[in-house]
């Protein structure tokens, strides 16, 4: 297949259409508008429906009356409107039903700004909803990578009946870059028995549904729920190690577009004799904390960079178990760190002295 | 005596229901598996349940069914229709869901001209959580979040989904009945089976208003909440139809 | 004792009714009235005091919310 150039975001949109999805509900918001508008242009076009929500309140629903009659489904958003579709994802993770999500992260917190940002880690992997759930994020670093994740992650939300998400950043949406859609074999997935299609007496009636009245149900649904999290974390877990074939004083921990800017630090101080690594978690949930873990044994310190006031180096500490310190360093707001001002925090790890606090 | 002159509906399943004694909802429970079972439509009907007493509407019907969150329902219908317009959806929603939290989701449905049937039950009460004032509870009516008698200064007059929803443009059949005698009765199910007719024939968004009792949390017996349904309810709300989807003239 | 002939006949599920009483107005010949005894709910239930007027018409039924009530001609 060719190579095109592509806008990030339209580039996520194409994707999911290659994956056979053919219903997308959502909602404008910038910085991630040209998903929609891509959409409201392609899916006509291979017999799908794009419907513009009268908010992400009601996409989020009608995500899940998708998905509850076994439809493959399709959305995105930024942080402000992720916030919004908090009750319909706990209400569809609940029911156990597969959508796909993508948030291109902006500034926060409230309306905050336009500009990329890693400030919805928090949101993505722990506070989406009420209620004992997660769901699969999978963080992309070029839009060629995202790409090839929205593909899979069609596959993985099918495979364990429940959300994912794709995690980008404004960086990623808006950029353009070349990207080639890849030929996927497909999937062996289980039929969707279990969706509301008709009851016509051929099996139970279907009833998709969270209300478990009954507390004994309604824990046994909630362990269901984390043994398929468990099952997550043992088979789907994605990482990249970047230059940690050599030996590294300090591993960084970064993700999405700021490990990519991390990767030019790397081979700019290796000019200087400078050796660090990189672990780029690529699944954020369910986390790599032993890959993270047995990699920085061989470092002196972890050093986490993010476009945040500090968000994942929470699971970097928790990965690291007490073994190594961890140093952070975050831009937010939108500001997008330099290669430069990260080698100078490098530069005083390095030294023996603290990084630069704001 | 062999001629069956009633008997439950196929659609309806066999159980002694939670709601309260002389609720309405098991009346408009059985019209709807009536409208379902004559139009042969069970096999691929699938009704979204909303938060409320009829929470637990999937225990009742012989059909696949949804719980959406409180006042989502047509949004949910909206995505399972989109996705299967074989399907005859249909939600269920009461005051609360429908007309407070659930506002925009109805307008929006409506306005799109989603190919759903929505069953409005109008009771002026939340029921589920005890009794308190809703958007539709009547001026002066004492619920246990207007101890005084809801006080139209302080919160407006009640809401009128009928009126509401048929100022729209977008083609529809909106009508509001009652079941306040068998007549009533009678009437509110040949509404709620022509809404269903409608959708079978893939023709436009259907909602029936239906006013109901709620004798619990009105302090009444089932006799006299049919009765203030009469006096009171009736008179404020008006019945008939309000929208027809060929665009003629709403008859009474 | 003359033969009871009525028209219509109701069968009344004792355990299903929950006594709301609707029934019992919107029987247009006097048939139905409640009991005097409980159902294990608790509920006094309705019955059939008239059955040789009962002419089959099935609104009982209908104004029953808890299709506790069959009819039959």
């Amino acid at each position: 297949m060719a190579k095109i150039l592509m806008k990030g975001n339209e580039a996520l949109a194409e994707a999911a259409i290659i994956a056979g999805c053919k219903l997308f509900f959502g909602y404008p918001i910038t910085p991630q508008n040209e998903i929609p508008e891509y959409l409201s242009r392609r899916l006509p076009q291979v017999g799908g429906c794009y419907l513009q929500a009268e908010s992400e309140v009601a996409a989020s629903n009608m995500l899940y009356g998708a998905a509850g009659v076994g439809e493959r489904v399709f959305t995105s958003s930024s942080g402000p409107g992720i916030s919004l579709m908090s009750e319909g994802l706990s209400y569809i993770a609940g029911a156990q039903l597969p959508v796909v999500v993508v948030n291109i992260v902006r500034g926060g917190p409230g309306l905050g700004g336009i500009l990329p940002a890693q400030s919805d880690y928090w949101q993505a992997t722990r506070g989406l909803g009420h209620g004992d759930f997660r769901i699969l994020v999978l963080a992309p670093s070029t839009v060629q990578e995202g790409a090839d994740l929205i593909m899979d992650a069609f596959d993985l939300a099918d495979k364990y009946r429940n959300p994912v998400m794709v995690l980008g950043d404004g960086l990623i949406g808006q950029m353009m870059e070349p990207v080639e859609f890849k030929e996927k074999k497909k999937a062996k997935l289980p039929p969707k028995t279990w969706a509301a299609t008709g009851y016509k007496g051929d099996r139970e009636r279907s009833i998709i549904n969270s209300l478990y009245l009954d507390p004994l149900e309604l824990e046994a649904n909630s362990w269901q729920l984390k043994a398929r999290y468990d099952a997550m974390a043992r088979d789907e877990l994605r990482w990249e190690l970047f230059n940690c074939d050599r030996e590294y004083e300090v591993l960084i921990a970064a993700y999405g577009s700021t490990a990519r800017i991390c990767k030019t630090v790397i081979e700019m101080l290796k000019k200087r004799g400078i050796s660090v690594g990189l672990f780029r978690p690529i699944t954020l949930f369910p986390f790599p904390c032993k890959q993270l873990h047995d990699a920085a044994q061989k470092a002196k310190s972890v050093f986490c960079v993010e476009m945040s006031t500090g968000q994942m180096v929470d699971d970097v500490k928790i990965a690291l178990e007490g073994t190594r310190p961890v140093h952070f360093y975050g831009r937010t707001g939108g500001i997008i760190p330099t290669p430069d001002e990260i080698i100078k925090q490098i530069e005083r790890i390095i030294k023996g002295e603290e990084v630069d606090k704001r | 005596m062999r001629k069956v002159v009633f008997k439950r509906p196929k659609a309806l399943v066999d159980v002694v229901t939670h709601y309260c004694p002389g609720c309405s909802h098991g009346i408009v429970h059985r019209i709807i598996a009536e409208c379902i079972d004559e139009l042969g439509i069970q096999e691929r009907t699938v009704g979204i349940a909303p938060v409320g007493c009829s929470v637990l509407a999937y225990d009742y019907f012989n059909t696949d069914f949804f719980e959406a969150s409180h006042g989502r329902a047509p949004a949910v219908a909206t995505g399972a229709k989109r996705a299967r317009p074989d399907l005859i959806i249909f939600a269920y929603q009461g005051d609360g869901d429908l007309a407070s939290i659930g506002m925009a989701e109805i307008v929006h449905a409506c306005n799109r001209g989603e190919k759903i049937t929505v069953i409005f039950i109008n009771n002026t009460v939340y029921g589920m959580t005890g009794g308190q004032m809703a958007p539709t509870t009547m001026p002066g009516q004492v619920t246990t979040t207007s101890p005084y008698g809801r006080d139209v200064a302080h919160m407006g007059w009640p809401i009128r989904m009928c009126e509401i929803l048929s100022s729209l443009t977008t083609e529809g059949f909106i009508a509001r009945t009652s079941v306040h005698s068998t007549k009533e009765i009678i009437k509110t199910k040949k509404m709620i089976k022509k809404a269903f007719e409608l959708q079978v024939a893939n023709r436009c968004f259907t909602f029936v208003e239906v006013l109901s009792t709620c004798p619990t949390n009105w302090g009444m017996t089932p006799i006299q909440a049919q009765k203030r349904l009469e006096e009171e309810l009736v008179p404020y709300y008006p019945l008939g139809v309000f929208k027809e989807p060929n665009g003629d003239e709403a008859k009474s | 004792m003359p033969e009871v002939k009525a028209i219509g006949r109701v069968e009344i599920d004792k355990e299903g009714c929950k006594g709301c009483e609707l029934c019992i107005g919107a029987c247009p010949k006097d048939v139905l009235a409640m009991s005097t005894k409980i159902n294990s709910k608790g509920y006094f239930y309705a019955e059939a005091v008239h059955p040789e007027d009962c002419i089959g018409c099935g609104l009982c039924a209908i104004s029953c919310p808890d299709v506790a009530i069959d009819v039959y001609k």
